[in-house]
């Protein structure tokens, strides 16, 4: 979807404001907020792909407003009345009765640190060729689909240069609509500064982005 | 005594309130354990941060078959130190060359590689990031006080997919002589993102 998440290229953002000695946290609330969204992801009920289409979501006022955090909370609230975990009375009130036994993919605090150096895995096998090759041309589609995707707009309708293939990935596409897998060839695709911003362009400037094998046609 | 009638710590930040009212539901739901959310909290403000990447960038410039195996393999290399899990499980290390600078955003979220880098600082998920750094990185940089030549090429990495890139910098002149653990106090953060440079000696 071309929401408010899409932002290369935009203006109007103002400086960038590094912060020295920025602290992990600035508030409690937001470490509680990302060990919410953790503990909820690893009930396994969606992918990370549906969590961030969650996030893209958003009004884009309330997005531009919100500190990252914020956005992960709201997400999650969002994610969770989408499928029926908790209920719009139960966010207003702040309570739910009665209290339940634990969930069993409930995450355990004694599992934290071996969950979290696992990760997941999201290359998959493929068993077929990639349609391109390093070296090869390709365009960026001129594509605007409703949900979500992760090629960004300011590549779109672009020439580049397939630079590294990485073999099957997770379609974010489909996975975050629980529309299955779908893995496809990956590849980091490299456009030269003028090739996007044409005479506006800071000189000597690459950019690349990774794109699956639908995003891409030859040029 | 009229002073005294302040109420403020009872006042919830909004954003306290929502996040509290929604740990509460959720544990009384059974899906979320208290603790589990202590224990990520204390991984994260303690224990993985970009003190990990330092290891990883002072061991590839003291070490150069760690170097090559960086170059082709940086999931099994840095995973050889101890640094995986979530939001590395797919890595690339990136080296900067005379010629090269190379810079690392997202500018569709936030992605970013925790194991070797911990959280991402506020700075790197803002909209003023993400929406300049593809298209013009050297006035960010100068932001980050940090001006290259004019015939250094940049090269922006834009995380759209789940590879996870780690900057390599070059390593720093005159610092012939040091340990690995002295040559790791020289890797600051921002040069793993490519928004900064290693300090320099005196």
């Amino acid at each position: 979807m071309n929401g408010p998440h899409d932002l290369g290229g935009q203006m109007g953002f103002g400086p960038v404001r590094p912060e020295p000695d920025e602290p992990p946290f600035h508030t409690e609330w937001e470490g509680r907020a990302l060990g919410l969204t953790l503990c909820v992801g690893a009930l396994g009920l969606w992918k990370i792909d549906e969590s961030r289409h969650a996030r893209e979501s958003l009004p884009p006022a309330v997005y531009y407003s919100a500190s990252y955090f914020e956005i992960w909370l709201r997400a999650l609230e969002a994610l969770l009345l989408n499928h029926c975990l908790v209920s719009a009375q139960e966010l207003a009130q702040g309570s739910a009765a009665p209290a339940v036994g634990p969930h069993p993919r409930r995450l355990e605090a004694a599992t934290v640190p071996a969950v979290l150096a696992a990760g997941s895995d999201y290359q998959r096998p493929l068993g077929i060729a990639p349609r391109f090759r390093p070296g090869d041309r390709v365009r960026a589609r001129n594509i605007h689909p409703r949900d979500h995707t992760r090629l960004p707009r300011y590549v779109r309708g672009h020439t580049g240069v397939i630079e590294s293939t990485h073999g099957g990935f997770i379609l974010p596409d489909t996975s975050a609509h629980q529309r299955g897998e779908n893995p496809e060839h990956l590849y980091t695709v490299v456009f030269d500064g003028a090739a996007l911003w044409g005479p506006d362009t800071e000189p000597g400037l690459t950019v690349s982005v990774d794109a699956w094998e639908r995003y891409l046609e030859p040029a | 005594m009229p002073h005294d009638n302040h109420d403020h710590d009872n006042h919830l930040d909004p954003m306290e309130a929502r996040t509290r009212a929604l740990e509460t539901i959720l544990t009384r739901k059974g899906l979320v354990d208290p603790a589990a959310i202590d224990a990520i909290i204390e991984t994260y403000a303690e224990k993985v941060g970009p003190r990990n990447g330092a290891q990883v960038v002072a061991r590839a410039w003291d070490d150069p078959a760690f170097a090559v195996w960086l170059a082709s393999d940086a999931t099994a290399a840095i995973a050889s130190m101890g640094f995986t899990g979530r939001q590395g499980e797919h890595m690339k290390a990136v080296f900067n060359s005379d010629t090269v600078h190379n810079m690392v955003v997202c500018t569709l979220c936030s992605c970013y590689p925790w194991p070797v880098l911990g959280l991402p600082p506020v700075w790197y998920k803002s909209p003023a990031y993400r929406s300049r750094a593809v298209i013009e990185p050297r006035a960010v940089l100068a932001e980050f006080g940090v001006t290259l030549p004019a015939s250094t090429c940049i090269r922006v990495w834009d995380s759209t997919a789940e590879l996870r890139y780690l900057v390599i910098p070059q390593r720093p002149a005159h610092s012939d002589g040091l340990d690995r653990a002295a040559l790791a106090g020289l890797v600051t953060r921002d040069s793993m993102i490519g928004t900064g440079l290693p300090l320099v000696l005196a």
